[in-house]
């Protein structure tokens, strides 16, 4: 009877997805508390990027939004940057105002008189290349990804613009690009860096604001600055162990 | 120029400080359907198996419908998803090289696993007798149309049924945790979002699974008035008043955990409350306090709960279930959109907040939404065509189970 | 049973044919994705290449303090110039604006860093080249 054929199969079938299930339980048991970042640090010698900032050094000129919009062709309307510069302002009454005119391009005006002025200093953005990157993490197709050299990256070629890592970054360093409909971010100008050049915003620094390198390598610029500065990262409570280090970082930034 | 009009607009309306980036809001209108319609499937779908595995009598008349309901949602249900995306196209990625990290990568298999071995299984059993009469009965086309739905399993033997039955019964046992894992699913994308306060709480799957059942509830409340009158049948009260019992008692547990997480939020108070309370007092003021509490929440709680103890007479109660059921399906509607939109528009530096408009006239975004939501009607109407549950052939008499 | 047979038999097919050909080379991604990205042709070249040809007023900028400065941050990108320096000019920039990117005063600046002025009170209409030689800047 095709009833009961149909019966027994779907016995089978059911017996086959319990035991699936089950052996996802029990794998999942024994491998308590494993955590679901979506990339590790390689094991090994390789280079493992790391950048440095000084905001002691940052004169605001916004150069390096500049040469980044220009070297990676990023769309010239003000809602879309890979690194960006903004100007912090704390007044005498503890007002906090920060502004970014287009990322700091069309230069910066202090919104308060001077003598109004307790602190003032400007914070360059870009993307923080996190070790435990919450966005490459959520990508549901793997078109985001962390390079072996630690340079969070997205195959734009793969992506499905579902903007699902717009949302999962911390620091709102990705944008969909409106014309490919696919997600764009800082790629440490990964294509100068195979070149032999400095990224364009490091390149762009007029006062060497700006430091990048090899976190493996102890002697580095960048390794040894770290070490001699009080150096902070952004947002250190989500655990994203950013790569971005700021000298100087002030409380009131986010 | 156009195509960036309207962030021109948000840019020169920004509150405070928002990350450049920010001003573009990703998720739109279409992201707010698509937790909607999954999560009318999945109410609509634990209401037949109050039916079905805890036997309540009294909603037998809404088995058959609530499943419809569930299965001509849930066809359409990824698509304000798919048509979202920036590359269309390329969803089947998601199938082919999930990214395992990732909290929407399953989504898809989720779906299917629904779709496939809960709903249409659960619906093939339940009909699969009647199509062989209807098969019978009927001539040349929809003869064979029925044929081909029953499989060629032609059998209309007692036992055979009493099989189905059971299968049946055991099917809808499997989909109740399904439906809670499809929705719950749905809110831990959500929820699962560190880098978003307004989204980051545990509590955010099983709110999303209540306010779910509320939601499919209150559907099928309001598609069986509605296909009753258009029948000209006359509805069954009682199980309306059951039905209604129901959706009184989901909308408290929804609205206690609701109001449990915003005490929790308001309590901690942690770095990112200051901003949020800008965010419900100010942008979210209309959807959140008027329509998701004043008319989602409030208002069918109070109707609902003063029937509990006082039942005017029938006509009236019907007018009242289905402005309730209306009210309720809003309010949901807004719980969705203060969840998704409401979560982008202040900015992740806590410093300020962008804008968003519905453009209700030359928003693609908008016509697609109420395209995903109108054809599951036209689907759902199809399948009542196709599946009449008022010509089902009896149920087989209750026997004492050993 | 054979329904799900097949639509799983077809899933792993799918798979199969439709999973990029790098896939999990170094990662759940596809590996060629990193060439076909380090494959674009940077912009900037770098200050080492225009002093190749422009080696006088390249040693003259860097006795000064413009010296980390680098050529292409006021003349713009100069991958084109170097390949064809007939056709595609270097941008020589005008007015005030390249300097006053810099230099305009505002609080947030650093003083010890760098040198500000009051551009409207400073240069009373001048432009900056009038009195400064960017590539010889003195105080």
């Amino acid at each position: 009877m095709a009833i009961e054929k149909k019966n027994f199969s779907r016995r089978d079938f059911i017996k086959q997805t319990s035991m699936f299930a089950g052996g996802v339980v029990f794998v999942s048991l024994i491998n308590p508390m494993k955590v679901v970042y979506a990339t590790k640090k390689p094991e090994g010698k390789g280079k493992w990027y790391g950048i440095a900032i000084d905001i002691e050094k940052c004169i605001g000129c916004a150069n390096c939004a500049r040469t980044c919009k220009i070297e990676n062709d990023v769309h010239k309307e003000p809602f879309f940057f890979r690194n960006w510069v903004e100007q912090y302002t704390i007044t005498n009454d503890e007002e906090i105002l920060v502004s970014s005119p287009n990322g700091g391009i069309d230069g910066f005006e202090q919104p308060v008189p001077e003598e109004d002025i307790y602190k003032t200093f400007f914070v360059p953005k870009m993307c923080n290349h996190c070790t435990k990157s919450p966005c490459t993490q959520v990508c549901p197709v793997g078109a985001s990804f962390e390079s072996p050299e630690g340079i969070a990256l997205v195959d734009q070629t793969y992506c499905i613009g579902c903007g699902y890592c717009v949302q999962a970054c911390p620091y709102g360093c990705r944008y969909i690009d409106p014309d490919k409909g696919v997600v764009d971010k800082c790629t440490l100008c990964y294509h100068r860096l195979k070149d032999g050049l400095d990224p364009a915003c490091m390149m762009a620094c007029p006062t060497h604001a700006r430091i990048y390198g090899d976190l493996n390598d102890k002697e580095s610029e960048v390794s040894l600055f770290i070490k001699e500065h009080n150096c902070a990262v952004l947002k250190q409570q989500l655990n994203t162990v950013p790569k971005l280090y700021y000298n100087a970082l002030s409380q009131e930034v986010h | 120029m156009n195509k960036f009009e309207t962030l021109y607009e948000a840019l020169a309306n920004l509150d405070g400080f928002i990350y450049p980036n920010e001003i573009a809001l990703n998720w739109d209108l279409l992201i707010v359907m698509y937790p909607y319609i999954t999560g009318l499937v999945a109410g609509a779908f634990i209401l037949a198996s109050l039916n079905r595995v805890f036997d309540i009598k009294a909603l037998r008349p809404t088995y058959e419908i609530s499943l419809l309901t569930a299965l001509a949602f849930m066809l359409v249900a990824t698509m304000p998803l798919i048509s979202h995306l920036g590359q269309p196209f390329r969803f089947y990625e998601m199938l082919i090289t999930p990214h395992l990290t990732s909290a929407m990568a399953i989504f898809g298999f989720v779906y299917l696993w629904y779709l496939m071995v809960v709903l249409l299984l659960e619906i093939w059993f339940d009909y699969r007798y009647d199509m062989v009469i209807w098969s019978k009965e009927k001539k040349g086309f929809m003869r064979f149309v029925y044929r081909a739905l029953t499989l060629w399993v032609l059998d209309t033997s007692h036992e055979s049924r009493k099989t189905d039955e059971k299968i049946g019964y055991f099917i809808t046992v499997v989909g109740i945790p399904s439906a809670f894992l499809l929705h719950g699913y749905v809110g831990f994308i959500f929820g699962s979002i560190k880098a978003n306060p307004w989204w980051s709480t545990v509590m955010m799957p099983v709110i999303f699974l209540f306010s779910a059942m509320v939601s499919g509830i209150a559907l099928v409340m309001f598609i069986y008035m509605g296909v009753n009158y258009l029948r000209r049948q006359k509805t069954d009260i009682f199980c309306l008043d059951t039905i209604a019992k129901y959706l009184f008692y989901i909308l408290i547990i929804d609205f206690t955990l609701e109001s449990l997480d915003q005490i929790h939020r308001i309590y901690e108070a942690d770095e990112s409350f200051d901003i949020l309370k800008l965010l419900v007092r100010g942008k979210l003021f209309f959807t959140f306090f008027i329509m998701q509490i004043g008319l989602g929440t409030i208002i069918p709680l109070s109707v609902l709960g003063f029937l509990q103890f006082k039942k005017p007479r029938e006509r009236i109660r019907k007018i009242l279930y289905a402005i309730v059921s209306v009210c309720v399906l809003v309010g949901i509607f807004y719980m969705r959109w203060n969840v998704v939109i409401g979560g982008q528009l202040f900015s992740k530096s806590f410093y300020g907040f962008t804008s968003y408009k519905v453009d209700l006239i030359g928003g693609i975004d908008v016509w697609l939404s109420v395209l995903w939501f109108v054809i599951p009607f036209f689907i759902l109407a199809f399948l009542l065509w196709l599946l009449p549950p008022w010509k089902k052939a009896e149920d087989l008499p209750q026997e004492k189970s050993l | 049973m054979l329904a799900f047979a097949v639509f799983i038999g077809l899933m792993l097919g799918l798979k199969y044919f439709l999973t990029p050909d790098s896939w999990r080379e170094y990662g759940p991604y596809r590996g060629k994705a990193l060439t076909e990205i380090a494959d674009k042709v940077p912009k900037y070249v770098d200050m080492e290449t225009c002093a190749m040809c422009h080696d006088s007023i390249a040693e003259l900028k860097n006795q000064g303090l413009h010296k980390l400065i680098q050529c292409e941050l006021c003349h713009g990108p100069g991958y084109l110039h170097v390949e064809d320096d007939e056709n595609n000019k270097m941008k020589i920039p005008e007015g005030s604006g390249v300097c006053i990117e810099c230099h305009a005063k505002n609080a947030a600046r650093p003083d010890k860093i760098i040198k500000q002025v009051d551009v409207a009170e400073h240069s009373e209409g001048e432009e900056c080249i009038n009195c400064h030689n960017p590539h010889e800047p003195w105080l």
